[in-house]
């Protein structure tokens, strides 16, 4: 019912629904991409474990997403929850031997428990103390899991390697394009859901507790309960791409899981798009693409246009971030609306 | 005529600070009574005090029942509806949805529909706009808005704290009107919080007059309006 109500402005709109058609087709489109490559090569294993970073980190930044862009809380410290979903996974294939993707609801419950918990007492830190606070998440976590009582599980700063489950059905796949496959349909998922949330009446109440919390309060919202509860699902998300995480890159280890990878989470989320959901795709791809190539673009920018100078290896990253905010203070997809309905007019007359 | 909302020796505290000091007053089931004072004077606390959203000592009674340890949702939940200072939209929803809001918190949802015809009665201009993000509208227009949202909760008091700030008085005079006969047909009582006492008192049936947490001075609304000493003393005009 709720979704009808609330959507109804939306899906009036014929423009919408061929939107979601575009993505139907672009989701098949990339469901079918491994099978279409098989064993030709044209794609490497390489090209595909990229590609599934991307996605395990549009989960991560959607986490973070409907924390920060839906209800208004901010955290620094979301990479520890990445951390507790990869170690969750970890310790359960390499220990106890249970199914790689048994361990993803595994980690989903035991984050939603961890947030929910550390989202109670951080109900009363408001703005720049609750950032504090889950910086100090992020920064204490990748030591706790060093912790030598902890070593028979975690295996200390060496970490824990892991194998990679091999295509079941004897699909022809490699095991990366299977990887690829299994993440895709588990983030389709996850996006699902979070878009049925943010359509329901909960999610409703959530974005009136970002927009005024205390106007919520007097329309009978306990916005205690319902901030703790979207930490909670927001720990969930990310550590279920945390889990994802371990079983794709098939090794964690603390220093995977520094206070870097929160700020990386948070810069994904706002460079994509804050409360937005294709935001979050965006976010997620520029994560994986600035970790992989921020460094060697800037040796070569620097290269190709004869700096006299020698760059550090984050500079391109710093001055993008800056040109970004500046031109696109909704982030990039943010900046896509806009520029649609710019161009938009024009096309109708 | 019974009370229907007794306050006595209510203090407010914001962290250490102290912002109430004792306050007591009734309001009359049925009537509207008005709070008036200078800045800072205490009456949006005083607003927060009885919806349970800063620390508060003493005794708060709603038709008879303690509601001085009870959380904001319960309170709400026994039909008293706060209308915020500054209005506090939800920007990024729907004029509907913003209205829809109220019926969150309650499990009978069946009058929902009815309760939005109602609410469309009084508030025509809300209707034209059912679709238009709420952040969008006219500052008059989010002022109906917040009162609109408070009568979606089916109360039997509502707390407005400044309703006309900020507005033209045209609109201000709408607004009033609009509130007035929300008081008369739907039998909601009213506390009203104003800086504009000229206005409050003539709409008013009861006022008190609040100087830093105390109430300093009581009575008709009628009595205080025609009274220029008290205007001048309490009131300043
Ligand atoms: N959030 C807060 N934290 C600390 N002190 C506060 C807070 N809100 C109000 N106060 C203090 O409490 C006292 C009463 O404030 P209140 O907002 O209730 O006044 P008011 O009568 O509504 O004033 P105005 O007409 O300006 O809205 C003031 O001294 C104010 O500084
Ligand atoms: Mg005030």
């Amino acid at each position: 019912m709720t979704a009808i109500t609330s959507a109804a402005p939306m899906t009036d709109d014929p423009r919408r629904s061929l939107g979601s058609y575009a993505m139907i087709g672009l989701l098949v489109l990339a469901a079918a991409l491994p099978f279409l490559v098989g064993k030709s090569g044209w794609i490497s294993n390489f090209t595909f474990l990229q590609l599934s970073l991307m996605i395990v980190y549009a989960i991560a930044v959607l986490g973070l997403n409907l924390l920060t862009g839906f209800n208004g809380q901010i955290s620094l410290g979301h990479g520890a929850f990445f951390a507790v979903g990869a170690y969750t996974a970890a310790i359960l294939i390499d220990q106890y031997s249970v199914n790689a993707w048994l361990t993803l609801p595994i980690a989903a419950i035991l984050c939603f428990v961890i947030g929910y918990l550390f989202g109670l007492p951080a109900l009363r830190l408001e703005g720049h103390y609750l950032a504090l606070a889950t910086f100090g998440l992020a920064i204490a976590v990748p030591q706790m899991l060093k912790y030598r009582h902890l070593e028979p599980f975690t295996n200390g700063v060496m970490g824990i390697n892991l194998i990679k489950p091999d295509p079941p059905f004897g699909l022809p796949l490699s095991s990366d394009q299977w990887m690829y496959l299994a993440v895709l349909v588990v983030a389709v998922f996850m996006f699902w859901m979070a878009r049925n949330l943010l359509n329901s009446r909960p999610g409703r109440a959530m974005t009136a507790i970002r927009d005024h919390t205390m106007a919520a309060g007097t329309m009978g919202i306990d916005t205690s309960r319902y901030k703790a509860t979207v930490f909670g699902i927001s720990a969930l998300y990310v550590g279920v791409a945390g889990a994802l995480h371990a079983i794709i890159f098939e090794f964690v280890s603390p220093d995977s899981f520094r206070f870097e990878l929160s700020i990386a989470i948070l810069v994904g989320a706002v460079v994509g798009g804050v409360a937005s959901l294709p935001g979050a795709v965006i976010g997620g791809i520029f994560v994986q693409f600035i970790e992989k190539y921020a460094d060697a673009m800037t040796k070569k920018i620097s290269q190709a246009i004869h700096l006299p100078l020698e760059l550090q290896p984050w500079t391109l990253y710093g001055l993008t971030l800056i040109v970004l905010i500046y031109v696109m203070p909704g982030g990039i997809a943010g900046g896509l609306a806009m520029l649609w309905a710019k161009i938009k007019p024009r096309q109708g007359g | 005529m019974t009370a229907l909302l007794e306050i006595g020796g209510l203090k407010a505290y914001y962290g250490a600070t102290q912002a109430l000091h004792g306050l007591a007053f009734s309001l009359d089931k049925g009537g509207i009574t008005t709070l008036l004072g200078a800045n800072g004077a205490g009456k949006t606390t005083t607003l927060r005090a009885i919806c349970g959203m800063v620390r508060r000592e003493g005794t708060i009674r709603f038709d008879g029942q303690p509601i001085d340890t009870m959380a904001t949702e319960d309170i709400v939940r026994l039909g008293v509806a706060h209308v915020p200072e500054g209005r506090g939209t939800f920007v990024g929803l729907s004029v509907e949805e913003n209205l829809k809001i109220a019926s969150y918190g309650r499990r009978d949802k069946t009058h929902v529909p009815r309760d939005l015809e109602l609410v469309f009665t009084y508030f025509p201009r809300l209707k034209e706009r059912i679709h238009q993000q709420a952040g969008t509208l006219s500052g008059g227009e989010q002022q109906m808005l917040a009162i609109a949202r408070a009568l979606m909760l089916g109360p039997r008091l509502m707390l407005l704290d400044e309703p006309s700030f900020g507005l033209a008085p045209l609109i201000v005079q709408e607004i009033f009107h609009i509130m007035r006969r929300i008081n008369e047909e739907e039998g909601v009582s009213m506390l009203l919080v104003e800086q504009n006492a000229a206005l409050a008192l003539d709409l008013a049936d009861n006022a008190y007059v609040l100087e830093t947490g105390n109430v300093v001075m009581a009575g008709p609304a009628a009595d205080i309006r025609n009274d220029e000493g008290i205007r001048k003393s309490y009131l300043g005009y």
